[in-house]
């Protein structure tokens, strides 16, 4: 058997949900949502199989309060402000990053460096999202500022890890979630060890590829396991992923940052679930340089965001979908991202049997 | 995201950057976080990053109810 299509099928026709059984299986990874919808996954499952997408989306999980501190850096004078593509478009209140010509799109938090070598008359703060695949990165820079002595250069970092918001969202009463798609990149970084926390939860997850196949393999795999009853946590990613992950990565982690806590769009501030530089790196952290507290912006008014990324509602249940908020004049974060839950709906639709709540 | 694009390392350039190829275009990275690789390593590329190697053999270790299953139609 080589084919990708008579494997799928063959997936199709193994993955067997018993009669008035419903399992809910959550993907914790923007890019699997975005995958999930492109291959049109719903529509090969059975019924009793629901996919709920989790806050895996570093865009859209960024709380409305971080993107206004972000902005109240941006409207000073001295500041050049750097990050990645999709967080300048998020609204906060009228306002919103892309308003300012200060702000540049990088692909690498490398490129702020050199941009505040070619302008040391300002200060580049680099704003940092993303989880412990992007997350090494940043420390990567800032030791990388320190060995060069650049002190125009600090960071607002916004980083968030998996393993305090997946306990949460399993230990909550009311969580429905039987299993767990895990995310291929961050266990490429953190290897499959990571998880072992899991077992306390009684969860059984498996790390998942980006491909329709793959993801269709780990579907097959969660079902089994959760009829059988068992919580283990399988790799089916071993392309990319090990045991140990990437040990340089991880330490240069625990070097540069220490955790902290983080405020989470529609969930909170979450204990130990954030990313704090340590005091040894401090003349780069751009809270100490630019204390601030910034006012409370109400999040957007009907806005679901927050209960999306809880996987509680989904997105034709809020009000805004497909008619005010569209990928062109979105209104939440979640339709801000090329990989937020409402954009991926909105691009590829949903328009089947498993996809109703 | 935490997108990742494959990618493989044609040149070995001034520690830590490397130079690598993805269809035909060539751009450098760094390998400050994963510097053990060589010419010819297929490497997970995120941001600017190399994040991890690319196992590309053919007989991985797969999960044996997976084996089971492809086995079972052959």
């Amino acid at each position: 058997m080589t084919g990708i299509k008579e494997k799928i099928r063959l997936i199709q026709k193994n993955i067997q949900i018993p009669l008035g059984k419903e399992i809910k299986l959550m993907e914790v990874c923007g890019t699997h949502t975005m995958s999930i919808a492109a291959n049109g996954i719903h529509s090969l499952l059975p019924e009793g199989i629901r996919l709920i997408s989790g806050p895996g989306c570093p865009v859209c999980v960024t709380s409305q309060k971080d993107i206004e501190s972000a902005l109240i850096l941006a409207r000073k004078d001295n500041v050049l402000i750097t990050t990645f593509g999709d967080m300048i478009r998020v609204p906060s209140g009228k306002d919103r990053l892309e308003n300012y010509k200060n702000v540049h799109i990088v692909y690498s938090p490398m490129e702020s460096l050199d941009l505040a070598m070619e302008n040391p008359e300002k200060e580049v703060v680099f704003m940092g999202v993303g989880f412990e695949t992007t997350a090494p990165l940043i420390a990567s820079t800032i030791t990388e500022a320190d060995k060069r002595k650049i002190e125009n250069f600090s960071t607002l970092c916004l980083h968030k890890t998996i393993p305090a918001a997946l306990e949460l969202i399993l230990s909550s009463k009311d969580s429905e979630i039987d299993g767990l798609i895990l995310p291929g990149h961050v266990s490429a970084v953190t290897g499959s060890a990571y998880y072992d926390f899991l077992q306390d939860q009684k969860t059984p997850g498996v790390i998942t590829g980006f491909d329709g196949l793959n993801i269709m393999e780990s579907i097959y795999l969660l079902t089994r396991m959760i009829l059988e009853s068992k919580t283990n946590i399988l790799n089916n990613y071993t392309t990319v992923v090990n045991k140990k992950g990437n040990t340089d990565a991880m330490e240069l982690l625990d070097i540069v940052f220490e955790p902290s806590d983080a405020d989470w769009r529609g969930i909170g501030v979450i204990p130990g679930s954030g990313l704090k530089i340590r005091d040894q790196y401090k003349q780069f952290d751009a809270l100490e340089k630019f204390p601030m507290d910034p006012l409370h912006i109400e999040e957007p008014k009907g806005c679901l965001c927050g209960l999306i990324l809880m996987g509680k509602v989904t997105p034709p249940e809020c009000r805004h979908f497909g008619t005010s908020c569209t990928p062109l004049r979105p209104v939440g974060p979640c339709m801000v991202s090329s990989e937020g839950t409402c954009a991926a709906w909105y691009k590829y639709g949903r328009g089947d049997k498993n996809s109703d709540r | 995201m935490c997108l990742a694009t494959p990618v493989r390392i044609v040149e070995l350039g001034e520690n830590p950057m490397v130079a690598v190829e993805k269809d035909g275009v060539n751009f450098t990275v760094s390998a400050n976080l994963f510097p053990d690789v060589q010419i010819g390593d297929y490497v997970l590329v995120h941001a600017g990053f190399i994040i991890q190697k690319i196992d590309t053999r053919e007989a991985q270790e797969r999960i044996e109810m997976i084996n089971e299953l492809y086995r079972s139609e052959l």
